[in-house]
Formats: C-alpha cells, sequence, structure tokens
C-alpha cells in the first residue's frame, strides 16, 4: 500500500513538472513561430516605423541596454555597502534586524508601486524628466532588495578564518572587508545582481508610470535623454489592429528573451566560478 | 592550585636541554595575566586565570577540549574582540601595559602578537600576496623591493622558502597542508611579531609535517615568545619550556614542562598527562 501511494506520488509530481514544461514550450513555440519570419539583422537596426514590414527594434533595444546598464551601475555599489552594513557592522542590533525584515517585504512590493514612487520622486520632485536616469533609478529600487539579499548571502559563506586570518595581521575592520571578504563574495554579489537586472529588463509597468514614451525617434544618447525600452515597444505593437505587427511583437519578445537568457548564462557561468573556488 | 610560576628548587633539567637559555626562569615577563575571566554571554569559560609567560621561551597549555586554552590564547591578542555577546575581566599585560585598558588600539596590539589558527587559513591569493598581506595593510614597506626582501625573509624564517620560491605567485591553495601551515607562519613572521600565539598549529597534519613545524618552533623561539595550544603532550613535552595545564577553566597546574610531565604537583594533572583521565 505504501509502495503504491510511492508511485502515485511520484507520478503525480512528474504530471505536474511536466504541464509546467509543456505551457513553457507551447509559450516559446507559439513566439518562435509568430516573430522568427521577423527575426533579422534588420530588426535589430531598423527603428520603429508606422509601415510594419519597415520597423524595427533598435531604439527600444539601445533604451533597454542604457537604462538596464544605469540600473546596475547604481544597485550595485547601494546595495552591496547595504548588505555590508546589515552583515557586517549592524547585524546584532534591534534596528537592523527591522530593516532586514522589511528589505524581504520590499522584494514582494508589486512594481508598479515602484512605478509610482519613480514618478513622484525622480520625475517630479528631483526633475529628471522622463529620462533614463529617472527609469533606471525607478528600477535600482526595485532590484536593490534582491541585489542586498543575494550579497548578505555571499558575505555570509566567506569562511570566519579568513576574517579571524587578516585580523590576527593587525587589519582593520574595513581593510578586512574590501581585501579579503568583498572578493571572495564578488561571484555571489554578481550572481545575484544579474538575476535582478534580469528581473527588471522584463519590467513594463514602472517605466510606463514614470512616462517612458511609446513611440521615440531616436537612441537614448545620455542620461538625461528620454527613451524607450524593449517590453514598451512590444506592449506597443500587441496593441495595433494589424497582424502585421503582432509578428513584430513575437519577434521583440524573442529579442527581449535572447537578452535575458544571455544574462542568466552569465549569472550561471559566474556562479559555477564561484563554486569551483570553493572545492580547491 | 598553582597560579603562578613557582621557582623550582633546580634549574638543572632546563640547563641541560640544548639550545635553552642557561636560566629560563630569569627570562624576563613578557605576558603577566592577574585574575581573567572570560564569559560568552552569561557563561563563564575562563575563571581566574593567573599566569606569567617568559620571553623567548615556548610556554604550552594542555587540557581537554573545551577547557578554555583555546579561548585564553585568543584573549592575548583580543581576538576573541570579534565574537559578539563576549566580556573580560581581570588584567592582561604584555610587557608591562594592560591590552584591555581604556585606548588600547587592537590593530597595534595585533601586529605585536602574532597568531597561527588551528586550520591553516591562507586567503585565496598567490603566496606572495599571502605573506605581503600584512605588510601592505599596515604600510610597513616602503618599495617593491623592500616588499619582496620582506616576503623571502618571512617564507625563510618559516622554512618554506625553497618550496614556494619558484611559484611565488601561484596560489596559496595549491600548497599541501602542512605547507599551508608554514605560510599561514611566514605570514604572520612577516610584520616582525614579538609574541607568536598557535593555537594547535599542527593537529590536522601528517607527523612528516607536524615535525617540520616543531622543529620551526624550537628556531624561532630565539626570535619570538611563543605561546602553543596543543591535544598532544607529547608535542608539549617536546616543545615548549614551561606548561599550563587547563581544566574546566582554570589553570590547574603551570610549571617547568619537564615537571609537569615528570613529577607534577597536582593528582588531576598527573591524571591527565598519563592519560587516566581527559
Amino acid at each position: 500500500m505504501r509502495k503504491h501511494a510511492d508511485a502515485i506520488f511520484e507520478f503525480v509530481s512528474l504530471g505536474a513538472l511536466l504541464v509546467a514544461l509543456a505551457a513553457l514550450a507551447a509559450l516559446v513555440f507559439d513566439i518562435v513561430s509568430d516573430g522568427a519570419g521577423r527575426f533579422s539583422v534588420q530588426f535589430l537596426t531598423n527603428i520603429a516605423s508606422r509601415n510594419a514590414e519597415q520597423a524595427g527594434v533598435y531604439h527600444a533595444l539601445m533604451g533597454s541596454i542604457w537604462v538596464i546598464a544605469l540600473t546596475g551601475a547604481l544597485a550595485l555599489p547601494i546595495g552591496v555597502a547595504a548588505a555590508i552594513y546589515l552583515e557586517e557592522y549592524g547585524s546584532r542590533s534591534r534596528t537592523a534586524r527591522f530593516i532586514e525584515l522589511n528589505i524581504s517585504n520590499l522584494a514582494a512590493v508589486p512594481s508598479i508601486i515602484y512605478g509610482l514612487l519613480g514618478l513622484g520622486l525622480f520625475v517630479r520632485l528631483m526633475g529628471m524628466g522622463q529620462s533614463v536616469m529617472a527609469g533606471a533609478a525607478t528600477l535600482a529600487l526595485l532590484a536593490l532588495p534582491v541585489v542586498i539579499m543575494s550579497t548578505r548571502e555571499a558575505l555570509r559563506t566567506v569562511p570566519s578564518s579568513i576574517r579571524e586570518g587578516s585580523y590576527a595581521l593587525g587589519a582593520t575592520k574595513w581593510q578586512t572587508i574590501w581585501n579579503q571578504v568583498l572578493p571572495m563574495a564578488l561571484p555571489g554579489v554578481l550572481t545575484g545582481l544579474i538575476l535582478a537586472l534580469s528581473r527588471a529588463i522584463g519590467e513594463t509597468a514602472p517605466l510606463i508610470t514614470i512616462g517612458a514614451l511609446t513611440y521615440i525617434p531616436f537612441a537614448p544618447d545620455g542620461v538625461w535623454s528620454k527613451f524607450t525600452v524593449l517590453p514598451i515597444q512590444v506592449f506597443n505593437w500587441v496593441s495595433r489592429p494589424q497582424p502585421e505587427f503582432k509578428a513584430n511583437a513575437a519577434a521583440g519578445i524573442l529579442v527581449l528573451m535572447v537578452l535575458l537568457l544571455s544574462m542568466n548564462a552569465i549569472a550561471i557561468v559566474v556562479r559555477d566560478r564561484q563554486q569551483g573556488r570553493g572545492r580547491i | 592550585m598553582n597560579a603562578t610560576p613557582p621557582v623550582p628548587a633546580s634549574l638543572a633539567g632546563i640547563a641541560s636541554r640544548p639550545g635553552q637559555p642557561a636560566n629560563a626562569l630569569e627570562a624576563p615577563v613578557k605576558i603577566d595575566v592577574n585574575a581573567l575571566n572570560f564569559y560568552y554571554g552569561p557563561k563563564r569559560a575562563l575563571d581566574g586565570i593567573s599566569i606569567q609567560i617568559r620571553s623567548n621561551l615556548v610556554t604550552a597549555f594542555i587540557g581537554p577540549s573545551g577547557c578554555g586554552k583555546s579561548t585564553f590564547l585568543r584573549t592575548l591578542n583580543r581576538m576573541n574582540d570579534i565574537i559578539p555577546m563576549t566580556r573580560v575581566e581581570g588584567k592582561v599585560l604584555i610587557d608591562g601595559e594592560s591590552i584591555y585598558g581604556a585606548g588600547v588600539d587592537v590593530v597595534q596590539l595585533r601586529r605585536k602578537v602574532g597568531m597561527v589558527f588551528q586550520k591553516s587559513n591562507p586567503f585565496p591569493k598567490s603566496i606572495f600576496e599571502n605573506v605581503a598581506y600584512g605588510l601592505r595593510i599596515n604600510g610597513l614597506v616602503k618599495s617593491k623591493a623592500e616588499m619582496a626582501d620582506r616576503v623571502e625573509e618571512s617564507l625563510r624564517q618559516a622554512a618554506i622558502w625553497d618550496e614556494a620560491k619558484d611559484r611565488l605567485h601561484d596560489s596559496a591553495l595549491a600548497l599541501s597542508g602542512g605547507q599551508q601551515q608554514r605560510l599561514c607562519i611566514a605570514r604572520a613572521l612577516a610584520i616582525r611579531p614579538e609574541i607568536l600565539l598557535m593555537d594547535e598549529p599542527a593537529s590536522a597534519l601528517d607527523p612528516i609535517a607536524t615535525q617540520r613545524i616543531e622543529e620551526l618552533i624550537y628556531e624561532l623561539k630565539k626570535l619570538y615568545t611563543i605561546v602553543i595550544v596543543t591535544h598532544n603532550m607529547q608535542q608539549a613535552a617536546r616543545v615548549s619550556d614551561f606548561t599550563a595545564f587547563f581544566w574546566l577553566g582554570r589553570i590547574i597546574e603551570f610549571d617547568r614542562t619537564d615537571r609537569i610531565f615528570a613529577a607534577p604537583a597536582e593528582k588531576l594533572t598527573e591524571d591527565y598527562v598519563t592519560g587516566r583521565c581527559g
């Protein structure tokens, strides 16, 4: 009887897994069959156009790259510094525990809330306008909880023997963190950062909320430039009635997916290097 | 209880050992500990420790696991400071100055009191960088040439230069366990401490690597005051001049090593060194 239950449970689990995989496969198949025909070098280098055949994602792709690069540049130093404070300096205090709890909560806040915050704070109050900077700052807020949590995790894996070895040589706390702890934690930090950025790159709602435009006739030329991003371009195409634009949307999703998968691949490579180092 | 070093009637045993200062008891006191208590949270781990550790000799701490000998060793360079919820009472004087007094610079203290750990803990960097690290962070060298000289000098002192000289820029993690431990000794010596604390430095090593460490300790005591924690009583007998026997957070007996092993004053010490307890 118990053996039967075991077999049934295994079967049900396998079924659940197959359903999830099948849904994903159907999705990918659908996107590829719709979009593959439009996917070409021209699609990457052409700009948005009223003519579906000539429309491309160049401006949106460049916008996404600008925004994500700047998001990373903002989220990495702030996230790492915050994690160092929580893990190395304040981890025992009541305040730090309270902050820690709220960081986990922040990670679960819907992204549109960040969009509203970004609109109020960066676009209006700080007068950044609908710029790459405002978009990146908003997405950086979104990415911060994940960066902070994964950095703390990475700092925790550095063995105490390394810290003690450094202190025993007359190193100060900061010298120990900067010279020994951070370099050892770096692969874990970067993995967390890339995963956070690959979530941010697919975000549409917060950027629409802060007023990123759906049609932009130029690629960003600086952090104060107006911009659009891939998900917004896709959103724009999907909402048009003509079927040719639907194909464009599918091809745009393909571009986004390739970008995402390559970012995740980098994260995996970086993480494997870290594990390799741990084995020595 | 025999908390202060006794003055033995005869020094014949010490004087007969080669390389020994003619009169060990005339060596100046380097570390003077008086009524030291140590707490992990509410739990008292050290209870009224008093001991005088003499310059340029090897002092060994023996005792069963959990008796406080490692904890005590770590109070001598304030390594326990980094463990939260710990507390120290009592006095520790090094060269007559309190190391727990107000305004003591812990970083300066640790430069003077080096430490080698039970498990070798080289940094995941090159052999050269491991030794150079302490010099660099303390700003002890002015030029690249001086750095190279100091690194070589330290590796030679720790008897690992011959094995390391052709691979200075290879990862320290590629060294064997015994080599890693000697590298850690070299790293500690590089900043020219006056005292070297060794927390079971050979417990994870094979007999040959252990013998090399012991020979090294014998050489190093000409230049440094050495305090070594060991589980291995033969090792304590071989390398040390004085031995303190710890039991449940107290020093039961502290005397010349030959007396501790040949004619201990306390029954508990005798039971322990003969293997009847602990």
